[in-house]
């Protein structure tokens, strides 16, 4: 492996140029010309209703207003694990935002002003806010049908309850485990929900064609996911899988929220009842915070029992989601988290439940991180008081408990091999842990924290990933991949993965977003899969090139194909030193023999990638039996915080991350997810804090309400680092890493507080108006007045995990 | 109640119809066809929609396009007419940027600062990109680029 070339170079981005010169389009960009029709749509003011009926009349009226659409319509379902989304609202609305109609017409501002006329008739129904709410043994039903919905194998709804889905997962003896333990900690940890905030909205166009196709432009992370869940959803139209084609250009970040299929079902719907018409839906930014996906809260409790050694006896986490009005992604998070919610550390008897509970609020999703980042707050502030309470070093700790390769994972497979020890140690150094920092400010204290973490792609057992490939006349290659660049960095990585094996220069490798129609499947670009996933397809598409362009040149040169390889663009002898053929002599037209025929031809392949090992059947009652996660990426983190005693304001004076990539195929994208995700990180811990009102109202859906952080508020210094590990079915060693980066903010930057003011704060986020609070002994929960964004709006302490198990 | 104005964009004078009510920035980008102004919010707090307005930046999606007319805008279109700039070229060397939405915005507000002062500290950089938002990247890796132009 030491003499690669291209992988493991921070080659410049192939879609940098494009970016930086202002030339990169996205769907918003693009011209539909004079014939366009404009969406809007209308939306219930209420958290819970049933629709009684809904009066157009007044908004057909108005000039200009081509119709109004409405859910009686578009009688269908869908949603990618579990059926229970629709189109629009039918009988009822299920969270306040919700559409239920929507009014077209060629001018948007005719469209927007028709749309308030739209009358309906709501007939307000009890509403499930909280959790406390939702797990009632007389509760309201968010859907009274949950029994008819379709869903994946792994998932156990519990019918005529608020439980969508609820994960168990046991391993060993946990009464043994507990019993065992010197000392037994036990606490509720609060993580609210979050928005993605793409600086992008979400935008798509549809249109059907009087031919009979649908096409659709669209801004998203999952085209053929999204061209499947669309085709089944509009079957009953007459659609079919061949008949769809999404196309999707660049995206303007997506972080989870632009995965599966959210609004885009309506721009597909609506297309098919204006037809020759192309019809576009554009999210304002308060609708791209309340009608696309959250991040869903969740309730933790978490008991930790350890022996005075430091060693973890036993582990019981139980998480409460709060999942919102439909849950057809979000419950798979729910499920991610019930099978990983002991943290990168060998715990030899495991107790996890994890529940998704249906709200009226907003449908939760995927969200980078994939519900680790919520679980990791508790658990890791869980850890570093563990340690302290045992008197032992938090680090120590850590280590002497971190998963090791080989170890036997909670639901019964083998712990891939990794590099946590290294990432712990190289933190530790980085943050110089041990070492008792004081401020130059007197008024100011500073504390350090750490954190482990660890992820793993949460994918269907058979998530698949193709590539196609061809060469042109000058040697140069076209690769065609259904991957989305989302900035993460993905395009060029796979012209990367082509170049090593082909020996052509990435430079000279065009790779593009994709169109269903011409590019080959990719199952979705989420769970930081697809530098692993479809870097091994596009790796076996390149082999198969280059054993099609050697087998050429045995043909019609007669040199043995195993005296033949390829460097520097050309094929070479190794038995002729001065045989050379440049690739832009043969691989479209052939090389000429003696004869003047030809062989050859132009040189095209693919290939593909599925994980044939991995399975999701399994125990309902242990999770015991299957394989349902192809390997783990792990990783530590350390962070030196500054706070000011009066304001609470914390300033984050160093941050460091050492991730294990496997093998960081461009390190210069590897830190940039670093990098980023850091900050996105922190400042979910830090900025960002979702209001709702007591109606179930989302109040704070812009961006002077809910704070992203600026360029002034990066930390002082990020320290990036980088271990390698190899993953052995991993493209040149390679697995993913992007998510990862933002999942240790919370627990790390909690331990910091405490370390710096002793106060323990177990409710995110930890904004300065919360250390302020505290530092002066007042609970922000017994201040923060009628807004609402917690997934339990009672007295935390008391709120009763066990109740719901006698449902 | 329309009126026609003229607007210097990327040093060719262009004429549009507008209405009064009419935002700069979709006259720009539904209008005229310069779509590559970015609309992230719709109200200033993004900056994704920054241009530059007889040479200081400006959000476009913040003031009329009546409010233009007879100036000079440049979009990041024509910051590159004749190739990319230095502070461009850097940023593709370091991979500065990920999604590339806010990118736009963020160079025009760049290129402005270093216009107005050349050799800026990294606080100046750092308050001179305070009104554009970017969700990938945590920034460093543009004011890295931007101080290293500057000092280059």
């Amino acid at each position: 492996m030491s003499d690669l070339k291209y992988v493991g170079t921070s080659t410049v981005r192939v879609d940098g140029a494009p970016k930086v010169m202002g030339a990169a389009t996205y769907v918003d960009d693009m011209d539909f010309g004079g014939n366009l029709i404009y969406a809007q749509v209308v939306e219930s003011p209420h958290a819970h209703a049933l629709i009684k009926g809904i009066d157009t009349s007044e908004a057909e009226a108005v000039p200009g207003v081509i119709r109004v659409v409405t859910g009686e319509e578009f009688p269908f379902t869908f949603g990618l694990y579990m059926q229970d989304r629709y189109v629009f609202a039918r009988d009822r609305v299920r969270f306040v935002g919700e559409q239920v109609a929507a009014v077209l017409s060629r001018d948007p501002r005719i469209a927007m002003a028709a749309a308030k006329l739209v009358k309906v008739d709501y007939e307000v129904l009890p509403n499930v806010l909280d959790l406390g709410d939702a797990l009632k043994n007389d509760a309201v039903l968010v859907h009274e049908n949950l029994a008819d919905y379709e869903h994946v194998p792994w998932f156990f709804p519990r019918v005529n309850t608020n439980i969508a889905h609820w994960r168990k997962t046991r391993k060993g003896d946990i009464k043994k485990g507990f019993a065992e333990a010197d000392v037994i900690i036990e606490d509720t940890y609060e993580v609210p929900r979050y928005a993605h905030c793409p600086i992008e909205v979400h935008a798509i166009v549809g249109l059907y064609d009087h031919s009979g196709r649908l096409t659709l432009w669209s801004g998203s992370q999952s085209p053929f996911t999204q061209r499947n869940v669309i085709a089944e959803a509009l079957k009953p139209l007459g659609l079919s899988h061949h008949q769809v084609r999404v196309i999707t250009p660049f995206v303007g970040g997506g972080f989870g929220g632009k995965a599966g299929v959210s609004m885009e079902i309506i721009a597909a719907a609506v297309a098919m009842v204006v037809r020759g018409n192309p019809v576009k839906v554009l999210w304002s930014r308060a609708q791209e915070f309340y009608n696309t996906y959250q991040r869903q809260g969740v309730l933790a409790r978490v008991k930790l029992g350890a022996k005075k050694d430091g060693t973890i006896t036993a582990i019981e986490h139980d998480l409460h989601w709060d999942a919102g009005a439909y849950v057809e992604y979000g419950a798979n998070v729910v499920n991610a988290v019930g099978l990983s919610a002991t943290g990168a550390y060998r715990v030899p008897n495991v107790k996890i439940d994890s529940l998704c509970v249906y709200t009226n609020l907003p449908p939760g999703g995927p969200y980078r991180g994939f519900g680790y980042s919520e679980f990791h707050f508790g658990l890791e502030s869980h850890m570093t008081r563990m340690a302290k309470q045992l008197g032992m070093d938090p680090i120590e700790f850590r280590r002497k408990n971190a998963i090791r390769g080989g170890d036997t994972l909670c639901y019964g497979a083998e712990m891939n091999e990794n590099g946590l020890l290294e990432a712990i140690d190289k933190v530790s150094d980085a943050i110089e842990w041990g070492t008792k920092e004081e401020s130059a400010d007197e008024n100011k204290v500073i504390g350090k924290g750490f954190s482990c973490f660890w992820k793993a792609p949460a994918m269907p057992p058979n998530a698949s990933s193709a590539a196609f490939l061809k060469f042109n006349e000058d040697g140069s290659i076209n690769i065609t991949v259904s991957g989305m660049e989302l900035g993460q960095g993905y395009l060029t990585v796979m012209a990367q993965v082509v170049a090593e094996v082909l020996t052509v220069p990435p430079n000279k490798i065009r790779v593009e977003t994709p169109d269903t129609d011409r590019n080959p499947y990719e199952w979705q670009t989420v769970a930081s899969h697809v530098t692993w996933s479809c870097g091994n397809a596009v790796k076996k598409a390149a082999v198969e090139a280059k054993e099609k362009m050697i087998d050429v040149v045995h043909r019609a040169r007669g040199f043995d194909k195993d005296d033949l390889y390829l460097d520097d663009e050309k094929v070479k002898s190794k038995s002729d030193a001065s045989f050379e053929l440049p690739f832009s002599e043969f691989v479209i037209n052939g090389i000429m023999t003696e004869d003047g025929t030809f062989r050859g031809g132009p040189i095209v392949s693919s290939g593909m990638f599925m994980p044939e090992f991995a399975s999701a059947l399994s125990d309902p009652e242990t999770s015991q039996g299957g394989h349902p996660n192809v390997h783990y990426t792990v990783g530590a983190a350390g962070v030196i915080v500054e706070i000011d005693k009066d304001t609470g304001k914390m300033h984050i004076k160093r941050a460091v991350l050492a991730v294990d990539a496997g093998k960081a195929l461009n390190p210069s994208l590897v830190n940039g997810q670093i990098v980023g995700g850091m900050l996105q990180g922190i400042a979910t811990v830090l900025y960002e804090e979702i209001k709702f009102d007591k109606n179930g109202k989302l109040v704070n859906c812009n961006f002077t309400d809910y704070k992203l952080p600026t360029s002034l508020d990066v930390p002082d210094e990020v320290i990036p680092i980088i271990i390698e590990v190899e993953q052995p079915d991993g493209p040149f060693g390679a697995r993913g890493i992007a998510e990862h980066t933002m999942i240790p903010a919370a627990g790390m930057i909690a331990n910091a507080v405490e370390d710096a003011l002793g106060i323990r704060l177990k409710t995110l986020p930890i904004t300065a108006e919360k250390v302020a609070l505290a530092l002066n002994g007042i609970n922000y929960e017994d201040v923060r007045g009628d807004f609402m964004g917690l997934c339990f709006m009672g007295d935390r302490e008391k709120y009763d995990f066990d109740a719901v198990r006698q449902t | 109640m329309k009126r026609t104005i003229t607007i210097t964009i990327n040093g060719e004078a262009r004429n549009v119809d507008v209405s009064p009510s009419d935002v700069l920035l979709s006259v720009l980008r539904d209008r005229l066809g310069v779509t590559s102004p970015k609309e992230g919010c719709g109200r200033g707090d993004c900056g994704s929609c920054t241009i530059l307005l007889d040479g200081k930046i400006v959000r476009s999606c913040l003031i009329l396009a009546i409010e233009a007319d007879g100036h000079d805008i440049v979009t990041i279109d024509g910051l590159g007419k004749d190739g990319a700039t230095k502070l461009q070229k850097a940023l593709i060397a370091n991979n500065a940027f990920q999604c590339g939405f806010c990118a736009s915005g963020i160079i025009l507000a760049a290129t402005a600062l270093l216009e107005k002062n050349p050799s800026p500290s990294e606080e100046e950089v750092k308050e001179a990109l305070s009104g554009n938002l970017c969700r990938c990247t945590g920034y460093q890796p543009i004011i890295d680029t931007i101080l290293e132009v500057s000092r280059s």
